[in-house]
């Protein structure tokens, strides 16, 4: 049994804000769902599956079904951090083919920069059941220096130097230029990267991630649904994923769960790294796209940092064209989760409807890829491949 | 060191490991179904799944496998994952020490500091 071909991407929604101290978590993702069955041509009353993660208030999929008044035969609400909206767009093509919904709508919102929350600078709260809590709370681990010491380990095995993680950064600031609403829509170099403030060493201010407020939602229909529609012809062909952990104290830092969600969504597909015209790749900090790009197989573990050099990963210039909205380095990252603007900008560019400077053309087969929670300890990797029809 | 250092969560697991570090003592998991040794410490054997773990002294001798200096507080702070000699790498601190001369490979001893609540964590500081 395989998802290949038997669900479509029907309807894909950004939410414009990056800033909404006057409205509500559970108002940004009724928003950015009412956004993308909009686009789809459909209504709520046509959703019969609601999948979620973590950002959704109350627990799991309940408060915000009740809030949107949907009535669903079928719920999802995986939680892994910032990769779980590749998996479950994923999960919603899983449960299309099983016949379990017929129209699912996954939604994502938060407003991390209203409540001014330190994502990356301040340790995040445990619960005390958490196994490994009392392991690692003392040591007050962030999530800029977790992602920081695999970009240690990184240059330390493979000569990795900063200035290609910087290449990451000034790849994405050259496509944020053309998004009216990015953050840091200004283009930057090489020397402003390893120029900025050191944050956790060896990344700097502009190796990380922005902190924004918004959303994204996608519906996810039957095939026979979408081709009555009236929106160009987005297919899931393939999905994978993992959990990475320590493995009892033996372990690899220079990797991350895309070396085994990565090969099983190419399996599924029937397509290699080098048929993507188009990738969007996680980029919590720069260290996580070259390490991703790596395990996916666009290029030798190690020879991530020569890859990502001189531009190669910008549209019209570089030979794999990546975050094209700007991604989460310049873009934005709603509720710290950025799997989910990594589906939407990819089904953009599936579409055609990508901004003109960094439409890539002829993209008929796209990536996207995501790593939530901590590469340093424990993480979720999804791995999620389109095409178009 | 003035840094605030959360106290970490003691469990019926855990116990007996915490007891010990008020004595100054760093024990370490050992299976013995398997032989191996594992980090974290738990009661169930990551490696065979038996419920055959004690605990031993371990010789508190490691190496730094990465680390990476927290630049954006009041009072840097260096996390780090250290190889044990015994075997599994845990996360740990890297105290005592100038963030800007640490190297992965350096090796370190376990040094233990008083947290909030006055019970000790094990840290590692230059060897």
């Amino acid at each position: 049994m395989t998802i290949n071909g038997k669900a479509y991407i029907a309807g894909a929604y950004e939410h414009p804000t990056r800033l909404a101290p006057d409205k509500t978590v559970a108002q940004l993702h009724a928003e950015v769902a009412l956004g993308a069955l909009k686009d789809a041509g459909l209504t709520r009353e046509d959703v019969d599956g609601y999948f979620c993660s973590g950002d959704a208030p109350g627990p799991g999929p309940a408060s915000m079904a009740e809030y949107m008044n949907l009535k669903l035969r079928h719920v999802d609400s995986t939680e892994v951090g910032g990769a779980s909206y590749t998996l479950l767009a994923a999960h919603a093509a899983e449960a299309i083919v099983l016949g379990k919904c017929d129209v699912a709508l996954v939604t994502l919102a938060g407003r991390p920069r209203s409540e001014g929350m330190a994502t990356g600078t301040a340790p995040r709260p445990r619960d005390p059941n958490q196994p490994e809590a009392g392991w690692e709370m003392p040591y007050a681990i962030t999530m800029a220096n977790g992602y920081a010491m695999c970009a240690m380990r990184h240059m330390h095995e493979f000569g990795t130097t900063s200035e290609q993680l910087a290449w990451v950064k000034v790849a994405a600031s050259h496509h944020a230029q053309h998004n009216p609403h990015a953050m840091l829509p200004e283009v930057v170099t090489i020397d402003d990267v390893v120029n900025s403030p050191m944050i956790a060493d060896p990344l700097h201010r502009l190796d990380c991630c922005v902190i924004s407020d918004g959303g994204g939602a996608l519906v996810i229909v039957r095939p026979e649904i979408a081709k009555k529609l009236k929106r160009p012809l987005v297919k899931i062909i393939g999905a994978g994923e993992a959990v990475k952990h320590l493995t009892g104290g033996t372990f690899d830092l220079t990797t991350s769960g895309a070396t085994r969600a990565g090969p099983i969504a190419f399996a599924e597909s029937g397509i290699t790294p080098a048929d993507i015209k188009y990738a969007s790749i996680y980029d919590s900090f720069t260290i996580t796209v070259i390490i991703q790009l790596e395990d996916l197989g666009f290029c030798a573990k190690g020879a991530g940092g020569k890859f990502v050099a001189d531009g190669n990963l910008i549209s019209g210039v570089g030979k794999l064209p990546f975050n094209t909205d700007g991604g989460g380095l310049c873009n934005n990252h709603p509720a710290n989760r950025g799997s989910m603007t990594k589906v939407i900008e990819a089904v953009r560019q599936l579409r055609g409807e990508a901004h003109p400077a960094v439409q890539v053309k002829n993209c008929d087969l796209a990536l996207a890829q995501g790593t939530g929670f901590q590469l340093a300890t424990r993480h979720g990797s999804a791995t999620l491949i389109m095409e178009r029809e | 060191m003035t840094r605030k250092i959360t106290s970490p969560v003691v469990t019926a697991e855990t116990k007996v490991f915490w007891d010990a570090a008020r004595e100054g003592r760093f024990l370490i998991p050992i299976c013995t179904a398997c032989g191996k040794t594992h980090w974290y410490p738990r009661a169930i054997c990551p490696f065979c799944a038996s419920d055959k773990v004690e605990w031993r002294e371990a010789s508190g001798k490691g190496t730094i496998y990465t680390f990476s200096p927290m630049r954006r507080v009041k009072e840097p702070y260096v996390i780090a994952h250290v190889t044990l000699a015994e075997g599994p790498t845990m996360l740990t601190n890297i105290v005592d020490c100038d963030p800007d001369k640490l190297r992965i490979g350096q090796p370190v001893a376990v040094v233990f500091q008083e947290t909030e609540n006055g019970q000790p964590a094990p840290m590692f500081k230059p060897a």
